[in-house]
């Protein structure tokens, strides 16, 4: 169980990175944006292929983050340019991207196109940060503590999550960072209201176009830390991760609430690893199957949007049930004296 | 400063909603003047406005800002040189955005935005002596979220906002119509001293004829997408409400809905 638990945690950790893209377009933005299904898988396309042709994993991994960067442009240049609805422009880019990712993995064959990479000896990102971690003592003898506290397995090495947490935070104060900047308040009130931030001499053309592209060279980043970690790279793998990536950021939001910018980044981190432990506790029942996982991801979105509805408005009915007993009171209090 | 030159616009052509909405538009306004415009609805004042902005752009006929032809530039180029006031309080602010960051993008007006901070020290120090100047306590609340202020408090942030780097021309489009009798006021009167600080180019569309007497040096009527009536700064101090109607009944022969014109 406590294996799992840490799976899940370090697979968090990983989707955190989408999900603080998913965060950019649907709340910075309020741009939904679809292309997150097909530039996941190009970003996993593109680490998996370099990795497989010899590439340094770090190399790769730079090349699959300007991967995203470009998808997410082309996205925002159907909409701004060729005036395509939103939704429609994420949906086209998607599918585009379909055959993109088999071409891009067909690099590694000698046929035109592949459906999937696996990467069994090769190195990664992982693998290269795991050689100097075990170096250190500090993994022995963190192991050690653990196996006094649980019982069962423990987990083989905590460089991965050490990594992991790291590169997921630096991501997050990035974020927190470039949306305080001139460039990034622009972007926010783009998103805010268009017409405004145009009347302050803002192409607001570019800057959907530039929020878009930022947003997906994360989820792409995210999806070649996947391919890395999960050894592998799948053209189907991005199926439903715009999903995935909506629920942690609600999820986030609804425990953590959004007060500040950093406040809500932080919570859409939580959001991405509180669901990947819900869905590993879920998929524990004995009756739920790994073909139920879409189904599930749907259904703790749907949760998670109704919940925060429901106890508002318990809260709402609790306060005026007390206001109103508050008034009879005091009017009670009047006729005595 | 600002010159309209044959600006025609017609909408819907060819349908049986064809409507002339500028016919033939000609107007120049010299550096420190502000003309209010009145006139009924559907007169062509927003069009007219929209025009000078750039979110509309001519049939024909060109548009100067400062002595260079700006017609065929884009909304968000023009925009450097003019700050705009709507006539919705919710429309000229970011309401899920700070006090201070709405006046960062103010700010940013004439500057390439860069990867610095939008608020710094330096910056916050000029915004808090920029909101003193409205006396309504925003100094304090830099951190408040601009959709948690009143409409009259939102009305007073934008027209800050689009003050605040001086712009070669500034358009006031109906900008108190959306308020009470008090706050309008209070709008109008911070309007009238941010405008004189730095006697700054200004058209404003009213609906209310006692405040486009009160303002300015400079009135226009329009009319049928046309300007009817144009009052210099030699007689509009001497003018009276009275005095246009008299002067519109005269030029279109029909009697003028006062009541429209004057609660618009």
């Amino acid at each position: 169980m406590f294996t799992a638990i840490f799976g899940s945690v370090e697979l968090g950790i990983i989707y955190a990175v989408m999900a603080l893209g998913v965060y950019i377009t649907f709340r910075i933005l309020d741009f939904p944006d679809l292309t997150v299904d097909g530039s996941f898988v190009t970003g996993a396309a593109v680490a998996a292929s370099m990795v497989t042709l010899g590439y340094n994993p770090l190399v790769a991994t730079a090349v699959a983050i300007v991967a995203g960067f470009i998808a997410g442009c082309c996205t925002g240049l159907l909409h701004t340019k060729g005036k395509i609805n939103a939704l429609l422009s994420g949906i086209l880019m998607m599918i585009a991207l379909y055959s993109i990712n088999l071409r891009i993995m067909g690099t590694t064959t000698e046929a035109a196109t592949r459906p999937n990479i696996p990467l069994l000896n090769t190195e990664s990102i992982y693998s290269m940060f795991g050689t100097w971690w075990t170096t250190l003592p500090i993994d022995d003898s963190l192991k050690n503590m653990l196996s006094n506290v649980v019982t069962g397995a423990v987990p083989s090495t905590f460089g991965t999550i050490v990594l992991l947490a790291a590169i997921t935070l630096i991501i997050k104060f990035i974020v927190d960072w470039f949306l305080k900047t001139e460039l990034g308040l622009a972007i926010r009130a783009t998103g805010d209201n268009k017409r405004m931030i145009r009347s302050f001499s803002a192409n607001t053309d570019n800057y959907i176009i530039l929020g878009l592209g930022l947003s997906n060279a994360l989820v792409a980043f995210s999806g070649a830390l996947v391919a890395q970690y999960s050894k592998a790279a799948d053209v189907s793998m991005g199926v439903g991760m715009i999903v995935i990536g909506l629920a942690s950021v609600i999820i986030g939001e609804a425990i953590f609430g959004t007060k500040t910018i950093v406040r809500t980044t932080l919570a859409v981190v939580f959001g991405a690893i509180i669901y990947r432990i819900v869905l590993a506790i879920a998929l524990r029942i004995e009756w739920l199957d790994a073909a139920d996982l879409k189904l599930i991801t749907a259904l703790i979105v749907i949760l998670a949007l109704i919940l925060p509805q429901i106890f508002s408005k318990m809260k709402e009915r609790k306060r005026k049930a007390k206001r109103k007993e508050q008034f009879a009171a005091s009017v009670r209090g009047d006729h005595i004296a | 400063m600002l010159k309209l030159t044959n600006i025609n616009k017609v909408f819907n052509e060819g349908t049986p909603d064809e409507k002339v909405a500028l016919g033939d538009i000609n107007l120049h306004l010299a550096p420190g003047d502000f003309v209010t415009i009145i006139g009924s609805n559907g007169a062509g004042k927003s069009t007219m406005m929209n025009m000078i902005s750039g979110a509309l752009t001519p049939d024909f006929g060109t548009v100067h800002i400062d002595g260079k032809n700006v017609t065929a530039d884009a909304e968000y180029k023009r925009a450097r040189h003019i700050g705009r006031v709507f006539q919705d309080p919710m429309a000229g602010t970011a309401p899920s955005m700070t006090i201070e960051e709405n006046l960062a993008l103010a700010y940013n007006r004439t500057k390439p935005r860069t990867l610095g901070f939008g608020v710094n020290k330096k910056k916050k120090d000029i915004y808090r002596t920029a909101l003193e100047m409205l006396s309504l306590n925003l100094e304090n609340r830099l951190n408040a979220k601009v959709g948690l202020l009143s409409g009259g408090e939102r009305q007073a942030l934008s027209l800050l906002m689009a003050t605040f780097t001086q712009p070669s021309i500034l358009l006031l489009d109906e900008h108190t119509a959306a308020l009470d009798p008090s706050r309008a006021e209070l709008i109008t009167n911070i309007t009238k001293q941010l405008v004189e600080k730095d006697s700054l180019t200004t058209l404003m569309v009213t609906h209310n004829m006692q405040q486009a007497l009160d303002l300015g040096n400079r009135l226009i009527m329009m009319d049928k997408g046309q300007i009817i009536l144009e009052v210099g700064p030699e007689d509009k101090p001497n003018l009276t409400i009275p005095d246009l109607m008299a002067a519109f009944e005269k030029i279109r022969g029909e009697k003028m809905n006062s009541d429209r014109a004057l609660l618009g």
